[in-house]
């Protein structure tokens, strides 16, 4: 378990990070999530002891992570930083044996893990050769060396094609159905709203809130957005009949008329809707997006 | 300590440098004045080939002075603050490794490669003079050689000192030709210039401890003593006094050097 507690840093007059307290429980893969600059990359700084807290404490299975017992727990964790760097005049399998050696983990690994991120074929090549996502593949694989307990992927699918996020989240669900931790961050909500057992939302330093995406967005009380597509291409009686529901403004585009609609208020507007359906073609109920709830957080600012 | 992660990174040093024809490049460039210097060192005397050890000891201490300090630099700027700025420094440090040990694991990684070259650069004469000269003359040869990887590690302690303390390799590189100035041009004149201003008086009990202060110096006295008509070669050397000039009170100043450097780099390393 990854627990914070009152965590602070500072750079000169900038909070990076303030009065963070935070659990990530055994096994759960969890999100980070804020815009730049909101300290994500700090905390995960702070998360593997790589800065110093300025106050507080960061705990990992109960090790400070500034005490002697760190070392131990490090050769549990994996790490993918923002936009990997690793050393272009080594070729990707010397890149995998250079890190395993630094890990105490035996080299036979580095062919297996290169094969699992579809690298096997480009192993023998130059890094400075390598594309920006095969890259970020061969930075994937680094950080699963020794089989981790503990994975620390920040913006892990930057550079990745749609193929390369999917083998991504395979290979992850895996881990994470073996018991590994795995904190991520990501700037596209999209991707990991339907991935994260929970995420915390991050502003200014300071988390605003915490949960599963389910729970925030019942925090939240956001409205859900109907979609109803007309039978007819004058969709005039259509709009009329809804504007006299409890629902928020229409926005028409073409046969399709979309509104928002509260949650207390959703089954009399189907009940409604439902009488109308010599002129509904289809009806669509869709939840707040992440990005809703989490620009309902943030109030569309860091 | 950890002796294993040491050695991982000292690996990855050395065999970037072999990788990248450094090593190569340094043992030629080594060689070459080496032999030119053993043929053609007296050719303004009308003479060539080899004319004995202390002229060409004298020639080559002239040229390692100028040319292994600034190499040794060149080396080891941008050892720490390379990787900062490449943004490998905290993937590294994710890792079961610390401070301490990765900046021991650079350093040493380079002193080797540094030693390959000044060893294979300097063994081409001392292949000839094994042939050629008595064994007296190879060792005292020996004897420069050893002096002469000393002071490469002893700059290249400087170099990964200021890698520790710079923020960036723009600055690392200031610094580094700044100390090559300092200690191989600046410092023996502003000696003799103070030695000048006060007639010799005040710096006289001082003198051989301010000698001591530049690494160039300690690696100068290491090469001229011994041979007579040599002392008078150096100038302000040659008020060095003799019972101080022996191997096993220099080497280990020599060692000092070496240490104190790194030992601040780890200092400002760790903070």
């Amino acid at each position: 378990m990854i627990e914070l507690t009152s965590v602070c840093r500072t750079y000169g007059p900038l909070r990076a990070v303030d009065g963070v307290d935070l659990k990530i429980r055994k096994g759960e893969l969890f999100g980070l999530i804020g815009r730049n600059g909101a300290g994500k990359s700090t905390l995960f700084q702070l998360m593997l002891g790589l800065i110093a807290a300025d106050a507080g404490q960061v705990r990992i299975d109960g090790v400070p992570v500034n005490g002697p017992g760190f070392r131990a727990v490090k050769r549990t964790l994996g790490y993918l930083p923002e936009n990997v760097v690793l050393y272009d005049n080594l070729s990707g399998i010397e890149t995998m044996q250079f890190f395993a050696r630094l890990k105490g983990v035996g080299a036979s690994d580095c062919d297996r893990l290169l094969d699992q991120v579809g690298l096997g074929h480009a192993s023998g090549r130059k890094v400075r050769e390598y594309s920006k996502g095969m890259k970020q593949r061969l930075g994937f694989a680094q950080a699963l060396l020794g089989n981790p307990r503990l994975l620390f992927l920040d913006e892990p699918t930057n550079g990745l094609d749609p193929e390369g996020i999917r083998e991504f989240y395979q290979i992850l669900k895996a881990h994470q159905q073996e018991g590994t931790t795995i904190v991520i961050t990501s700037h596209i909500l999209a991707e990991i709203q339907q991935r994260v057992d929970r995420l915390a939302i991050i502003r200014s330093g300071k988390i605003q809130a915490v949960g599963s995406v389910q729970a925030l967005r019942g925090e939240m009380n956001l409205p859900l957005t109907i979609e109803v597509v007309s039978r007819d291409d004058d969709t005039s009686e259509l709009e009329a009949a809804m504007r006299r529901l409890p629902i928020g403004e229409l926005t028409v585009l073409g046969r399709h008329v979309e509104a928002q609609c509260p949650r207390d208020a959703k089954m009399s507007v189907l009940a409604a809707l439902s009488s109308m359906s010599d002129r509904i073609a289809d009806l669509q109920i869709q939840e707040p997006s992440l990005e809703d709830v989490f620009l309902g957080y943030t109030g569309g600012r860091a | 300590m950890n002796i294993s992660q040491i050695r991982a990174i000292a690996g990855k040093e050395f065999h970037d440098r072999i990788r990248s024809r450094w090593v190569l490049s340094v043992t030629l460039v080594f060689a070459a004045f080496t032999l030119a210097i053993l043929y053609f060192g007296a050719a303004a005397q009308g003479a060539v080939g080899y004319q004995g050890i202390q002229p060409l000891i004298a020639s080559l201490v002239s040229l390692t002075i100028y040319l292994l300090p600034l190499i040794a630099l060149i080396l080891g700027f941008d050892t720490l603050v390379g990787e900062r700025e490449r943004g490998t420094l905290n993937l590294l440090l994710s890792y079961p490794i610390n401070r301490v040990e990765l900046l021991l694991g650079k350093y040493l990684g380079l002193a080797l490669a540094l030693t390959c070259a000044t060893l294979a650069g300097f063994g081409a004469g001392g292949i000839v003079i094994l042939v050629r000269a008595p064994a007296f003359d190879w060792y005292q040869y020996a004897g420069f050689v050893i002096s002469a990887v000393l002071l490469g590690w002893v700059f290249l302690s400087l170099a990964v000192s200021a890698s520790a303390f710079c923020s960036s390799r723009a600055s690392a590189s200031g610094v580094a030709i700044a100390i090559w100035f300092f200690f191989v041009l600046v410092y023996d004149l502003l000696l003799l210039g103070a030695l000048v201003l006060t007639g010799g008086a005040a710096l006289g009990s001082m003198f051989p401890i301010l000698l001591m202060l530049n690494p160039a110096d300690v690696f100068r006295i290491l090469n001229i003593f011994g041979p007579e008509d040599l002392h008078t070669m150096f100038g302000l050397l040659s008020v060095f006094p003799a019972q101080f000039a022996e191997p096993l009170f220099l080497g280990p100043v020599m060692l000092a050097w070496i240490v104190a450097p790194l030992g601040f780099a780890a200092w400002r390393f760790n903070r």
